[in-house]
């Protein structure tokens, strides 16, 4: 049999790994990606990466972190995966220093860690406050040497289309478009991985990079790939507003001390500065005195919604509270968080270290993703032989990192995204090498008319995109949808307004065929691009807001008030009791995986079990 | 009426095209930056003479200043999009591609060169394997922040688009990678391959085209004191080119 050949599509953390893993066993891989990839999404995280490493003395372990994480999770996460990952941490922040990262150090020259939410310990290591890009480059400069050994062949300009199925519904290969040049070209492969990120861009702005639209997803999401709890989208409590997008100020520096307040009196009008001690409402630490500022970003979000929203109580009764780090020295700001001070600084022209940031939620991660599959051993880990971990329904087709959906559950805590990309690709890599192994006949030796047909499919939808001629300007009508989707889908929900939701989407993809393509160019056409994206992100939107109307409850990220459950403070009492009781009931009703199927008709939704054998779900408590 | 900001844009159809020159009034909004006036431009796609013109071309991505997408020349200034913000700006705000690179269309460049030198400068630590080898070496919070300075690159071009010693037909790698290499040097497992990174800024496009002009380090926007990097290559060249005479 000829050498296998592995397609990665993606080169942010996970897809890099994943290649990583492969090109060390001698593998070949071709990678896709729509940027260089050193500019990857992942460029973006700046506030660090989980692991057990216990290095404070305070007793923290692989079981600590597994729990913090199921439970922020709102019990909603696969347990094996969980565990696999939280395992495996301490050993891939040890891999990621020896590749170079330059995380921060102690006085005695060890990695140093920081607190994040969702967890009382020290687990955090960073690389001042530009972890992600830290990591990012490592993961670069490995694959670039495989490059130069030539193991690895990028295409930083091609994007991925759709895949290629054969008769029997496996996956062969993939259809890619040439952004400059809007060539559509096959290629062929025995295992394909999806490593395509967030959907961030659904939602108009967010905290994501503008490639972020989810498009990858929701095209093999249309092909029979199953998507999975699509409504749970993570509002990150801390972003500074803009046009353009809404830039992140990371938990690291809520973890380095940030306090969240806001004015105890009303549309106190005083410069914020001037307002005294006394005067101030910290509102986090007083309703949660164990986790204080650092509760999970859930309940963060929600919380300040509140008090914006329902009290009226943000900064001059506007939609704003602040993040205050003044009481920290310059040079720890500095050393520790650097790259957002700076970030601050440049955008909204405040200098951080003596005013106040002023911050609102945004939206900002993707809990659910393409759904993937997993074979465990008896410890409740992920077997590693298994070529089932991270494959889809589809056979031959993986997703991995963001894409994917199964370790964060309801709610991702802080800093275990970048560890996620990191151990799924330690997994996935391994996985598409066995399956190719024990595969029945090559991608090399499928019928070409396969390809052939798929391409031309394509070409003939690109000329179509590229003929539009309606009145509507896709990046208006992009902008629309995003306003509806942070408005109807975001921190609270409610069944009217997600049914509206529901109904506006089908008019959108209506609006959607009445396009003006705003270009009939080859080069570098980017409005017909987008016109495909905006059509994808259309689709995805489907997912989420019925996934979101069907889901009757509370659950991490998905706060329907409707259904809200009133936890009694004293767990003694005969209302704690009757609370619990009916707890009980909506969790065995709801504790399940949304599954959305594309149809002509739009997402249809069932549901699936969640392993949790490992821990018992209960209700979360952080006060 | 709403305030307006002019814009003047050099555009290119394709990478064999004339340039020609575009200009564009979009509505003010306070804060907003280079990016927002294109996004504005894609939405709105008409001149200031009232014709239906083509979306701009450009590149972003994480409009943070962090990935290196977004460079260009701004009023005559190479620097990043997302971060130039228009109350900053001088109007008509004039936006020009970058210089030294190919033009693909419009304000968008092709950077391969860029990331070519580093393949060539060996840009990177060669671990033995992804397995669980244990902890890495220890190193002092000096160093890390050292090398932290260094490790911020992100390939986007403005010093070498500054640089007069970077030009579209010669082979200099440029600043940004040499102060890969002085990055890689310092790393304690880094500095094993030293030598062969210091062979591969001492040929032809290496190290002794800098003239010392001092540009590059003036327009990086992460602040990295890549002349202070170079200076020190300098004298590891000149040692390394010593040890090798003597070894002959
Ligand atoms: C501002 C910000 C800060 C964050 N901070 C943290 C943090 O401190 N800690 C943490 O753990 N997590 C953090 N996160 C989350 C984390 O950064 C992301 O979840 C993670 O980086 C995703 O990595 P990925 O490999 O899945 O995808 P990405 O890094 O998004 O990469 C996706 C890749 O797919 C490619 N691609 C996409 N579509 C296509 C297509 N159609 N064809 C070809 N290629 C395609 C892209 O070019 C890119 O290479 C943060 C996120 C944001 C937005
Ligand atoms: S110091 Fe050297 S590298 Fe920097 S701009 Fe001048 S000539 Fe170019
Ligand atoms: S050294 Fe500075 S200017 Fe040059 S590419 Fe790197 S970040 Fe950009």
């Amino acid at each position: 049999m000829a050498k296998p050949k592995f397609l990665v599509v993606g080169g942010g953390l996970a897809g890099l790994m994943t290649v990583i893993k492969l090109a060390e066993e001698g593998h070949h891989v071709d990678v896709f990606s729509v940027v260089p990839v050193k500019r990857s999404h992942s460029v973006c995280a700046q506030g660090g990466i989980n692991g057990a490493v216990n290095t404070k003395g305070e007793g923290d372990s692989p079981d600590i972190h597994f729990y913090d994480t199921v439970k922020g999770g709102d019990f909603l996460a696969h347990q094996a995966f969980c565990k696999d990952m939280c395992y495996k941490a301490p050993a891939v922040i040890y891999l990621m220093d020896r590749m170079g990262v330059t995380f921060n150090r102690t006085p005695e020259g060890l990695l140093d860690f920081r607190r994040f939410g969702g967890t009382l310990y020290n687990r955090t290591a960073f690389a001042g406050a530009t972890t992600g890009q830290q990591l990012l480059y490592a993961l670069d400069e490995q694959v670039r040497r495989y490059e130069a050994a030539g193991l690895v062949k990028k295409y930083e300009n091609l994007e991925y289309l759709g895949m290629v199925k054969d008769e029997q519904g496996q996956c062969r290969g993939i259809v890619t478009v040439n952004l400059d040049s809007l060539e559509i070209q096959s290629f062929r492969g025995d295992a394909v991985v999806l490593a395509t990120g967030g959907p961030g861009l659904v939602f108009g702005r967010s905290t994501n990079s503008m490639i972020n639209t989810g498009s990858a997803a929701s095209s093999a999401y249309q092909q029979g790939v199953k998507y999975a709890n699509g409504e749970f989208v993570q509002i990150h409590p801390t972003a500074i507003p803009g046009y353009d997008k809404l830039r992140l100020m990371s938990e690291s520096a809520r973890g380095e001390g940030g306090r969240i307040w806001v004015p105890k009196k009303k549309g106190d009008e005083r410069e914020l500065r001037q307002i005294p001690e006394e005067d101030r409402w910290y509102f986090l630490e007083e309703k949660y005195p164990r986790f204080g500022n650092l509760v999970p970003r859930d309940i963060a979000a929600q919380e300040i919604y509140d008090v914006c929203v329902n009290k009226g109580m943000g900064i001059g009764g506007g939609h704003m509270v602040c993040l205050d780090l003044t009481h920290i020295p310059r040079e720890e700001l500095n050393r520790k968080l650097g790259g957002i001070m700076e970030i601050y600084e440049k955008f909204v022209g405040d200098d951080p270290r003596d005013i106040p940031m002023k911050i609102f939620p945004a939206v900002h991660y993707s809990m659910g993703g393409l759904w993937v599959d997993y074979e465990k051993t008896p410890d409740g880990l992920l077997d590693p032989q298994s070529p089932r971990n991270h494959m889809t329904n589809i056979p031959g087709l993986y997703a991995v990192g963001e894409v994917d959906y199964q370790y964060h559950g309801a709610n991702r805590l802080g800093a275990n995204s970048l560890l996620s990309c990191l151990t799924g690709g330690l997994v996935c890599g391994p996985a598409m090498a066995e399956y190719a192994a024990g595969m029945n006949g090559s991608a090399e030796d499928s019928s070409s008319r396969l390809f052939e047909e798929e391409e031309k499919k394509w070409q003939e939808r690109f000329e179509a995109l590229k003929d539009m001629k309606g009145d509507e300007n896709p990046f208006k009508l992009h902008q629309e949808l995003g306003e509806m989707m942070i408005r109807n889908c975001t921190i609270v929900r409610n069944n009217k307004d997600l049914q509206e939701t529901v109904d506006a989407l089908d008019d959108f993809t209506a609006r959607w065929k009445n396009c003006d393509s705003l270009d009939a160019g080859k080069a570098r056409n980017q409005s017909v691009l987008f016109i495909n994206h905006l059509w994808n992100m259309i689709e995805l939107a489907k997912v989420v807001a019925k996934g979101a109307l069907m889901r009757d409850e509370c659950r991490g990220s998905h706060l329907k008030p409707d259904f809200k459950l009133e936890q009694p403070k004293d767990q003694e009492s005969p209302e704690y009791q009757e609370y619990l009781k009916t707890w009980h009931e909506q969790n065995d009703k709801w504790l399940k995986t949304t599954i959305a199927e594309w149809s002509e008709k739009g997402p249809q939704i069932s549901y699936e079990p969640v392993d949790t054998s490992l821990i018992e779900p209960v209700p979360r408590r952080y006060d | 009426m709403a305030k307006k900001v002019e814009v003047r844009i050099k555009r290119q159809k394709d990478n064999q095209a004339e340039p020609y020159w575009e200009e564009f009034h979009v509505d003010y909004q306070p804060n907003m930056n280079v990016i927002t006036l294109l996004q504005e431009i894609q939405r709105n796609p008409v001149t200031v003479q009232g014709e239906k013109t083509t979306p701009v071309a450009w590149d972003c991505s994480c409009l943070e200043e962090i990935c290196g997408a977004c460079t260009m020349v701004i009023n005559g200034q190479v620097q990043q999009s997302c971060s130039a913000l228009v109350d900053n700006l001088e109007q008509p705000i004039v936006l020009e591609p970058m210089r030294k690179f190919p033009i693909v269309r419009d304000l968008l460049v092709d950077r391969t060169r860029m990331f070519e030198a580093l393949k060539k400068v060996k840009a990177w630590i060669p671990i033995d394997g992804t397995y669980d080898l244990g902890a890495g070496p220890k190193q002092s919070q000096t160093n890390q922040q050292e090398m932290y300075l260094y490790s911020r690159c992100m390939t986007c071009g403005c010093c070498v688009d500054a640089c007069p010693q970077y030009t579209p037909d010669n082979s200099f790698v440029g600043p940004a990678a040499l102060g890969q290499v002085f990055l890689f040097n310092q790393n304690p497992t880094g500095k094993f391959n030293k030598e062969e990174r210091l062979a591969a800024i001492m040929g032809d496009g290496g190290i002794q085209e800098c003239g010392n002009a001092q540009n590059c380090v003036r327009v990086c926007p992460k602040e990295i004191p890549l002349t202070t990097g170079i200076a020190k290559l300098n004298g590891a060249t000149l040692s390394q080119a010593l040890k090798n005479l003597l070894k002959k």
